[in-house]
């Protein structure tokens, strides 16, 4: 196999199905005498149930079975949280499947209907009469803390549920400074809107007693973890399958009362059950993103150097802690709040928040485009408080090549970087000085141009799991690959990963091709079913190329390892004199003789002459657990113009230029930019959820969320510079969140900066035409300049 | 109410189809549930994100918005139907080729809506095709290579001899 392989613009293996329309999603498997599920769900935020009434069902031909919350309550154990951060208070409150007595947001689940068709199902979920009582609801987490608000949760007085701190002493760096920069943002909630909707397929085998679950999980062995404690059954006996998914974004992480619902009457009825999401109910049940408040104070010197940033965030969860829901506000955003710069203080201080809406949790960045907004939203602030380019004030405190390892004030210790390259190629790839005369010129003739910068770092590949047990994290953080090598010399990979859109069944053929010299169609990667794979912590926070690579790098380099040994036997040399290249294996300097790896393997198998001390066969596992996080970063630019007259924001230019080390297949990764660039984008602009004073989402729909079209966005321009990670076998970092951490503050900033002379200095996402033009119209009665 | 079943008579993807169905079923189901053509996506209840698209008499249409029974006597055309004779539809080719895909939940509906637009439109530029996505939403590729996918999808299909829907509808003519 040529060395190509790595780095090389290699189509897609899973394309293959696609492009055919024969992709394997959930909601495709239909088994013999399956049964459908729906979800009873409260139209209240919050209220006490009175009494469920569900005799009109009777008459409905085709109705299986129904469950309430108080059937199931004790039959079923309470949905948990699988993250609890360290001296945080945290209270773990009851999550029941179906609420028995207490609904706490609209959606809530208070019953299980299964009928024997899609038809019968949709009347049967009509005819059911709830009788609800109900009761003052709270979808702020700013009121939810006030005295007098309505309670939640009788265990979470002013319905906290969490207080966390991290960082170092601030109040030095704050008494010597020049300027203090103070501002509140609003990170407004998001929907993560797969386009595939949730979707849960049980079947039971009463002979064996094994119930299997095909599952839109990004995490069937989490999934699998989780449902065994909650159904009470053995985990051995549990298969949780994700074959084909569409889309996650941190969504498909949290194991949610529907799977376990259908888990539950599947093997209750001994009959195969399906559930299906639709869209409307994925606005209401399906874990939403942010929604922080951050307060938010900056201190630095006249001459632009920062000297502390501290904060503190309030966090709504919504009304129940989702998996890794509290996880997401402390960790992932707290420990990172000093961004990609040299910042000697900085501290954070977190609430998480219930209240009468969805329960939040990861999406795409999860806590780190919220710590990145924060930083780079600052520095634009700061810089316009000192009169200085915000560029120049970003060169000045970008932690430097040469600090790398570098700790930051919370102790994390980033691995590698060149910052101020991705910055320094971001300006010529513009030709930032020119766009800056442009935009002077533009200013003359009463036109808002803006230019706005994001250079951001990203704490990803998760991660250590010595870590992840320090921070409360209820797993481990490691990843577990198995090569198989076939008699005939044809490969099938397992990987613990679980991608779902990300590609890695290309990207890991091909570090399999490069490890050991076979070609790219003979290697199967096989994801995503907990009877195949042994153990896996599955594909979140950009870490399945970062570890999951690593352990396939690991498991292939020992499979190479004991070939070689039966290769030196074949060839009659000695081990330490056999070199191995594109698939061969040759005495030392001798390219005439040689075997292949193919020639190999078949004697593996065959066994019949194997040195003494080897074991027939050829495969290995490796389950590796990297020793630090990765750090990916970059420069992000936006170009913008404001219609002062509509309010309309248009992105003329994007430049997104980043480094997650050595790039395995760029058209993926620049695929993988362009994704998470738009899902900020949209965040800046377009996307947010509103509830109104009862509770009830007012955005549910894709009528009322406008989710980013391609009408709205530029060509996207993407860059990379490259700095591997020291301390994992490929030196990758991981690309899937960057665009998303990266994006949000550029867009934000470069509307900012547009609309610098009209005095305007910050705006509530997203920035919508009405926001803005307001914000215009205001400035100019004000007497700002037009 | 549940059990009136209705017959109706279509040609799917070039070959016919004699069945019944529930008035109220949509062709999306129709599909997807009685005929096992699962490439074709439902993404939504209020016919807003295009997963569903097929080609309906050469038109594309959002089959969630179509009761099966309408669909009665016509010519429907799912990605399924795209490739014929073993080679793929130069959209299918293309979007593979740009990465125009991802998760690939969106791309049926994706692909059916290239297919009409690059015959309908085979010179659209990059406005208008941006302009013709709006029925479409992807929330995976930022429709950057979308976008690129059917500008090469117009070269190979300029390329080709033949349009390729028409190829794929069973070398019919217009
Ligand atoms: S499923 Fe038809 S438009 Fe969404
Ligand atoms: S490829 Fe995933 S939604 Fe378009």
């Amino acid at each position: 196999m040529s060395q190509a392989v790595l780095g090389a613009r290699v189509q897609r293996k899973e394309d293959a199905r696609l492009v055919r329309g024969r992709g394997r999603y959930t909601d495709d498997i239909r088994l013999p005498g399956m049964l459908y599920a729906g979800v009873v769900r409260s139209p209240y935020a919050h209220a006490r149930i009175r009494a469920i009434d569900t005799r009109a069902l009777e008459k409905l031909d085709g109705v299986v079975r129904v469950y309430t919350g108080q059937d199931l309550k004790g039959r079923l154990g309470s949905i948990p949280t699988a993250w609890i951060p360290p001296d945080s208070d945290l209270k773990t409150v009851e999550h029941p499947a179906l609420a028995y007595d207490k609904v706490r947001y609209v959606g809530d689940g208070v019953a299980l209907v299964v009928a024997t068709s899609r038809g019968v199902l949709e009347d049967a979920l009509e005819a059911i009469r709830v009788d609800y009582e109900p009761l003052p609801a709270v979808y702020d987490q700013l009121a939810a803390m006030k005295q007098g608000a309505p309670q939640l949760h009788q265990d979470a007085p002013q319905n906290v549920a969490l207080h966390w701190r991290a960082g170092t002493d601030t109040e030095d760096a704050f008494r010597r400074a020049d300027v203090v920069v103070r501002r509140t943002f609003r990170q407004q909630r998001l929907i993560p809107n797969p386009m595939e909707p949730r979707c849960a397929v049980a079947q039971y085998d009463e002979a064996t007693g094994e119930l299997t679950v095909w599952a839109t999980t990004q995490n069937p062995h989490i999934h699998r973890f989780l449902m065994a404690n909650i159904l009470g059954m053995p985990e051995h006996k549990l298969r949780v399958v994700a074959q084909d998914v569409g889309g996650g974004f941190g969504s498909k992480i949290a194991c949610y009362p529907d799977e376990v619902l259908v888990g539950y009457a599947a093997r209750d009825l001994r009959a195969p059950v399906k559930w299906t999401e639709t869209r409307s109910e994925h606005f209401l049940v399906t874990t939403h993103g942010r929604d922080h408040v951050d307060e938010v104070e900056l201190a630095g010197t006249k001459d632009g150097r920062i000297l502390a940033v501290r904060v503190r965030a309030y966090a709504n969860l919504g009304a129940y802690l989702s998996t890794a829901g509290p996880g997401v506000p402390t960790i992932l955003f707290g420990l990172i709040v000093n961004g990609a710069y040299d910042i000697e203080a900085a501290s954070s201080e977190v609430y998480g928040i219930f209240t009468n809406t969805t329960p939040v949790d990861a999406y795409r960045g999860a806590g780190r485009p919220e710590a990145t907004y924060l930083i780079e939203r600052m520095i634009d602030s700061y810089a316009r408080e000192i009169g200085m380019d915000p560029v120049e004030v970003r060169r000045r405190n970008l932690v430097k090549k040469d600090q790398f390892p570098y700790t930051n004030p919370f102790g994390l210790t980033y691995d590698s970087g060149d910052y101020h390259q991705t910055l320094d190629l971001a300006l010529k790839t513009l030709d930032y000085d020119a766009l800056r005369q442009e935009q002077a010129a533009l200013r003359q003739q009463g036109k808002y141009l803006g230019i706005g910068f994001s250079t951001y770092v990203e704490m990803c590949g998760l991660g250590p799991s010595q870590v992840a047990g320090a921070v409360g994290f209820q797993g481990g953080l490691w990843e577990s690959a198995l090569v198989r090598v076939h008699p005939t010399g044809k490969v099938t990979v397992f990987t613990g990963a679980s991608p779902h859109g990300q590609g890695e069944e290309t990207t890991f053929a091909q570090i399999v091709a490069d490890r050991l010299g076979v070609p790219l169609d003979d290697i199967e990667v096989v994801h995503g079913d907990t009877d195949r794979i042994s153990m896996g912590w599955g594909t979140y926070g950009s870490r399945t190329t970062a570890v999951g690579g690593g352990a396939l790098a690991l498991a292939a380099d020992r499979v190479v390892a004991k070939a070689k040994r039966l290769a030196a036997h074949m060839l009659e040399v000695p081990e330490a004199a056999v070199e191995f290249e594109q698939g061969r294996f040759y005495p030392e300097g001798d390219r005439r003789r040689g075997v292949s790896l193919q020639e190999v393997t078949l004697q593996a198998y065959l066994a019949w002459n194997l040195p003494s001390d080897l074991e027939p066969g050829l495969e290995a596992s490796a389950f590796y657990d990297p020793t630090n996080f990765t750090y990916p970063f970059g420069t992000h630019v936006a170009v913008v113009s404001v219609d002062a007259e509509t309010g309309e924001v248009r992105l003329l230019r994007y430049l997104a230029v980043d480094d997650c080390g050595p790039v395995i297949n760029p058209m993926i990764v620049e695929g993988q930019v362009h994704g998470g660039v738009v899902q900020g984008i949209g965040q800046a602009l377009f996307e947010g959820a509103r509830y109104d004073q009862d509770g009830q989402l007012l955005t549910a729909s894709f009528l009322d969320y406008a989710m980013p079209k391609a009408r709205s966005l530029p060509r996207l321009e993407t860059l990379h510079t490259v700095t591997p990670s020291p301390h994992n076998p490929l030196g990758v970092k991981g690309v899937g969140e960057t665009g998303t951490i990266a994006s949000t503050p550029a867009v934000v900033n470069a509307v900012m900066d547009a609309l610098s002379p009209l005095g305007i200095t910050d705006l509530p996402m997203p920035l919508s035409p009405p926001v803005v033009w307001e914000a215009i119209q205001a400035a100019r009665q004000s007497g700002g300049v037009s | 109410m549940a059990d009136e079943r209705v017959a109706l008579q279509l040609v799917i993807n070039g070959r016919l189809v004699r069945g019944d169905v529930e008035p109220r079923t949509l062709l999306a189901y129709y599909l997807r549930d009685e005929l096992g053509l699962t490439g074709t996506h439902v993404g939504c209840d209020t016919s807003q994100c295009g997963a569903c698209t097929v080609l309906l008499d050469g038109l594309a249409v959002k089959s969630c918005t179509v009761l099966a029974v309408q669909a009665d006597g016509c010519r429907v055309t799912t990605v399924e139907g795209l490739a014929s004779g073993g080679h793929l539809h130069p959209v299918q080719r293309a979007f593979q080729e740009e990465h125009g895909l991802q998760c690939g939940f969106c791309t049926p509906g994706a692909m059916m809506l290239a297919a009409w637009l690059v015959e309908q439109e085979p010179h659209a530029d990059e406005r208008a095709i941006r302009e013709a996505l709006d029925g479409l939403i992807c929330r995976c590729t930022g429709y950057e290579n979308i976008v690129r996918a059917i500008q090469r999808a117009q070269a190979l299909s300029e390329a080709s001899e033949e349009p390729g829907l028409q190829r794929a509808e069973g070398g019919r003519g217009r």
